[in-house]
């Protein structure tokens, strides 16, 4: 890979990519006999969004699972924020101000939105269990604040509406993006983002992308998602990492890996012999 | 008014009294459930488990002394003090913290994601478990429980019902107390549940273990603490019944009087192991006044369990509990 790419520079757009946020240094992760990851390594700077694509089952789910602490790799470092990280539990990592959503969705389904945005917030909370009970004080500001930084976000994705619905009535594009209105609440420095597009119509995706652009433009954020379609990639991502039965097959900007012939043949498919 | 109708109306109001004690211990179950998806069969063990803890600590019994006695040939059995109610009641919170660590650490953190009959043979194991610690502990004698709960007949109720319809209703103090109690206790959890962070993230652990990891809730923090509010609430209804009918190891059974409260008010409702509760106390007391003459009696023992299949068979989600709805 080369050098250059690495760090401080500013994107035709004008925003700032900084530096090394996390390093993932040969990563290597197997279930039983199947080698699920192998020796993988790739960074994601401050401020940029980092895409992960490759064919089904190349394994890139398990590496953000890797990053969010779902799975433990039995090889290779993970190096957050200038520090190798320990093998952390999920709920640790969020701690760490790493937040996700997932393929298939992992919302309350019992709660409204405004609820399971609030859940995001769990990791601001610090006052003491027993004034939160009456209400007191301190409990009071906080719970304030929260909510306005919870409204803020519910603004920001425009579902205002539903804002009171319970999730399990909401269609699966609202759904999704009521999944990334959590994950926001939590002020992640790294947002993970496990097919955020899958199985919407263009409209939603449109809308998607939009809102994924304007959270790294507007919060800052880091993002690092993952995601089938090309042309969606190519769009947002500042860099992509390319896999394919879970080795890395590419990695650079996104008219890089376009050219790259391996990456062409994993996805238009060539003969192995 | 005639008489069989006063007789009625008392013997309703005794049994929603009644009914607030199966309330209590379905309460129990319900909250494990909601949590961790863990039928917790144990439950009634750990309200007798805990009232005994509790008569032991207030005794100043030395635990296992029989086991003690036996392999040192001492004769030891009580270390002679007297520990005051609200002291001993401290205490036992703290043993049935320790409990449900215990629990946690050794037998639930190695059945994460296994099937839910496994985590409920694993309760039916506990259960045994533990009575046989409560015995070995504490010993198997029936015995006194006293911490200061007021008991025998009302009689303001008594002389007011006297006054306005010419029969006094006999309703123990006890029930009266328990009743507060129970209303105390469930506007606390209600309080806990809907205000407070653990609250919030109990909720969240309830509904989707993987969204409550991915928002920094510690699982296993959480089945800990809802493990020590069951334990807690299981020391509040073996406290009562101890009260009222000495702390004895049939205490345990109550538990299986719990099961067609939750069939009626359904496993994932609070408010439903509340109502459960008060309607199988009032229907078979009133089903023992009204039908029990006529089929020759002791409805009492099976009353609850044929309105429960009664639900199982026309209401299998229970009065308040989820509707069970597969989408295809």
């Amino acid at each position: 890979m080369s050098n250059e790419s690495e760090g401080n520079f500013v994107t035709t757009d004008g925003r700032n990519i900084g530096g090394v946020m996390m390093e993932m240094k040969n990563i290597t992760l197997r279930f039983g006999g199947v080698v699920a990851l192998e020796n993988i390594s790739f960074n994601i700077l401050e401020g940029e969004v980092r895409a992960i694509i490759g064919p089904n089952g190349a394994g890139k789910s398990s590496m953000l699972n890797v990053i969010s602490g779902f799975y433990i790799p039995q090889e290779g470092e993970v190096i957050f924020q200038g520090s190798p990280r320990p093998s952390l539990k999920p709920f640790e990592v969020a701690h760490q101000g790493i937040a996700r959503t997932f393929q298939n969705i992992a919302l309350f389904e019992g709660m409204s939105v405004l609820d399971n945005v609030m859940t995001g917030r769990l990791t601001k909370m610090k006052t003491g269990i027993f004034s939160q009970m009456i209400w007191a004080g301190k409990a009071e500001r906080e719970e304030i604040e929260n909510r306005e930084a919870v409204e803020k976000i519910i603004d920001f994705l425009e579902i205002q509406a539903i804002r009171k619905t319970p999730v399990s009535r909401l269609p699966y594009g609202l759904k999704k993006r009521v999944e990334l209105a959590r994950a926001l609440a939590a002020e992640p420095n790294l947002l993970l983002l496990d097919e955020p597009m899958a199985g919407m119509n263009v409209e939603e995706k449109q809308d998607m992308s939009r809102f994924i652009l304007d959270v790294n433009s507007e919060f800052g954020t880091t993002i690092a998602l993952i995601e089938h379609d090309m042309g969606v990639v190519m769009d947002l991502s500042d860099r992509v990492v390319v896999m394919d039965y879970g080795r890395k097959i590419g990695d650079g900007t996104p008219d890089e890996v376009r050219n790259n012939q391996e990456v062409i043949d994993a996805y238009l498919g060539v003969s192995h012999d | 008014m005639p008489d069989q109708v006063l007789f009625a109306a008392e013997v309703m109001l005794n049994g929603l009294m009644a009914g607030v004690l199966y309330s209590l211990v379905a309460l129990g179950f319900v909250l494990i459930f909601k949590a961790s998806g863990i039928f917790n069969y144990a439950q009634g063990v750990m309200a007798l488990f805990a009232a005994l803890t509790l008569v032991g600590i207030m005794d100043g019994q030395v635990p296992f002394s029989h086991l003690i006695n036996a392999i040192f040939g001492t004769n030891i059995h009580h270390f002679g003090w007297h520990t005051p109610a609200l002291l001993a009641i401290i205490l036992t919170v703290m043993v049935m913290v320790l409990f449900a660590w215990l629990v946690q650490k050794f037998i639930f953190r190695h059945l994460v994601n296994q099937e839910p009959i496994i985590l409920f043979m694993a309760t039916i194991g506990l259960a045994y478990f533990l009575e046989g610690v409560g015995d070995l502990m504490w010993g198997s004698d029936i015995k006194k429980l006293d911490v200061g709960i007021p008991k025998g007949i009302n009689e303001t109720i008594d002389s007011l019902t006297y006054n306005a319809f010419g029969y006094g209703f006999f309703i123990d103090n006890l029930d009266i107390f328990a009743t507060f109690v129970a209303v105390i206790l469930v506007a606390i959890l209600v309080c806990f549940s809907q205000y407070t962070k653990q609250g919030r993230a109990l909720r969240a652990v309830a509904d989707d273990h993987q969204a409550a990891l991915s928002v920094g809730i510690s699982l296993s923090y959480i089945w800990i603490l809802v493990w020590s509010i069951a334990g807690f609430v299981a020391l509040v209804a073996g406290t009562i019944w101890g009260a009222k009918s000495g702390v004895q190891f049939s205490l345990s059974l109550i538990a299986l009087k719990a099961l067609p409260v939750l069939m009626l008010g359904g496993f994932t409702s609070i408010p439903g192991a509340i109502i459960g509760g008060l309607i199988i106390g009032v229907g078979e007391k009133l089903f023992e006044f009204l039908v029990g003459p006529w089929i020759g009696g002791a409805t009492e023992n099976w009353f609850a369990y044929v309105l429960a299949l009664l639900f199982l068979v026309f209401r299998p989600q229970g009065l308040f509990g989820e509707k069970i709805i597969e989408r295809v």
